[in-house]
């Protein structure tokens, strides 16, 4: 099987790499259009500010790429919000696979940026199997999206939102899976395993 | 509910952990990379490994670690000591960390601060304060591990530094570090409050209920403690037990 992480510029690629290998996988990191549409599955992972993410993808055209991918595709953190509409984070226009907005958090009791471990509940997905209800897994983030149909995990913080999303082959999760201890790599075996 | 999180720290010098542990049920407790992720079993919710090697191979070795760290450790961890430019951070970054600390550096240039905010994002910077309480009641800032006294209030740092793009404050009361007695509340329940980023509070940690102080009077985001891990006077797990029954929210 062949696992491809996608390469721009955005941060926490190494630690996807470590944490697939921790559990038996080996991926390929590339930009390259080919190798990407040929993959069994992809990984976007994500960290930073999402318009120069965007900008990064742009830049080689790789949001042409994502958005003709039939396989299993699955976007983390920053990668999720690049997989819907928009983001209040500097007015971006992303990829528009999910119909949603990514908005800020809005709170003056809740300290903005969520860092932490925070459980998930209403898991709905075959991406979350055998992840207990309530599971912990660690978020690091300032924009968040809505619930909404193509919710299948929910976390709390200010008010419910979406934790991960899923619609047809693409995936999203809002939490580090690479870096959120047992439940992470089990996510990401049943995303290998799709 | 996002839980409060417990975080041991690592002192490392030459790749290796210093200060000592007496884990028997390790192969190599001096091993970093074997000793956090023993902590990362136990339940801790990151890691903190500050460097204290002070030769010129430092960056090499440092790099070195952190890429084993992220291979084997499977929770986030911050990587503090030298880090004073954006070449510096960004080599720990691309090697697997997901956080730095800056401390002495940033006192130093403030726009360091500002500079690794804006290339990896405000989460990616741990300001780190060490602070004392003068006889005149307030904090100050120290520098260089706690030897050099700044006139500098830490409040007005501390909330100098978030505006700047600091995304949480680690901090570290000279006071209270190595006593045992307890957490300094006082100074860390101010900066909690008015503060829009979490802090992590350090030094003094010494019983269970000492905790439990910091995260209900102290009002801390997460608490970090070294000596008291590492000589297993408090097994992480027996810890996250006892503040779950205090209604603590926390991971188990």
């Amino acid at each position: 099987m062949k696992i491809v992480i996608i390469k721009y510029n955005a941060g926490n690629i190494q630690s996807v790499l470590f944490a697939l290998e921790r559990i038996g996988v080996y991926a390929t990191v590339t930009a390259n259009h080919e190798e990407i549409a040929s993959a069994d599955k992809v990984i976007f992972p994500g960290v930073g500010e999402a318009n120069s993410a965007m900008n990064s993808l742009k830049e080689n055209n790789l949001n042409y790429v994502i958005q003709s991918l039939k396989q299993p595709v699955l976007g983390i953190c920053v990668g999720m919000q690049l997989l819907c509409k928009y983001s209040e984070e500097n007015n971006t226009e992303c990829l528009g696979i999910f119909n949603e907005p990514v908005k800020k958090f809005n709170s003056d009791i809740f300290k903005v940026p969520q860092i932490g471990w925070n459980n998930i509940y209403d898991l709905q997905s075959p991406l979350l199997n055998g992840i207990d209800e309530n599971s912990y897994c660690y978020f690091v983030h300032s924009y968040y999206v809505p619930l909404n149909k193509h919710a299948i995990a929910t976390a709390n913080y200010v008010q419910p939102y979406a934790a991960a999303i899923c619609k047809n082959n693409f995936y999203g999760v809002q939490f580090h899976a690479e870096k959120s201890a047992h439940v992470g790599e089990q996510i990401l075996k049943n995303f290998i395993q799709l | 509910m996002l839980t409060k999180r417990i975080i041991p720290c690592l002192d490392i010098k030459d790749g290796r952990t210093v200060k000592g542990t007496n884990f028997v049920d390790l192969r190599d407790a001096g091993d970093p990379v074997e000793l956090g992720a023993f902590y990362a079993e136990q339940g801790a919710d990151e890691l903190v490994f500050l460097d204290i090697t002070a030769t010129v191979e430092k960056r090499k070795t440092l790099h070195e670690l952190v890429k084993r760290i992220a291979r084997y450790v499977n929770i986030p961890f911050t990587v503090g000591g030298g880090v004073s430019s954006i070449e510096d951070a960004g080599v720990l970054l691309n090697s697997g960390a997901d956080k730095v600390s800056i401390n002495t550096a940033a006192y130093k240039n403030s726009q360091l601060i500002a500079d690794l905010a804006n290339e990896f994002g405000n989460q990616f910077v741990v300001l780190a304060i060490d602070t004392k309480q003068e006889d005149d009641g307030e904090w100050y800032v120290y520098l260089n591990g706690g030897r050099t006294k700044t006139a500098t209030k830490c409040f007005d740092w501390a909330k100098y530094a978030v505006n700047l793009g600091a995304g949480e404050i680690l901090l570290t009361s000279m006071n209270n570090d190595g006593t045992k007695k307890g957490f300094a509340i006082d100074i860390t329940k101010q900066l909690s409050e008015n503060l829009a980023v979490p802090v992590i509070a350090s030094g003094g940690g010494g019983t269970m209920e000492h905790f439990v102080d910091v995260f209900n009077n102290g009002k801390a985001d997460a608490a970090l403690a070294a000596s008291i891990f590492h000589f297993k006077e408090i097994a992480i797990r027996d810890l996250k037990r006892y503040l779950y029954n205090k209604q603590i929210e926390v991971r188990i």
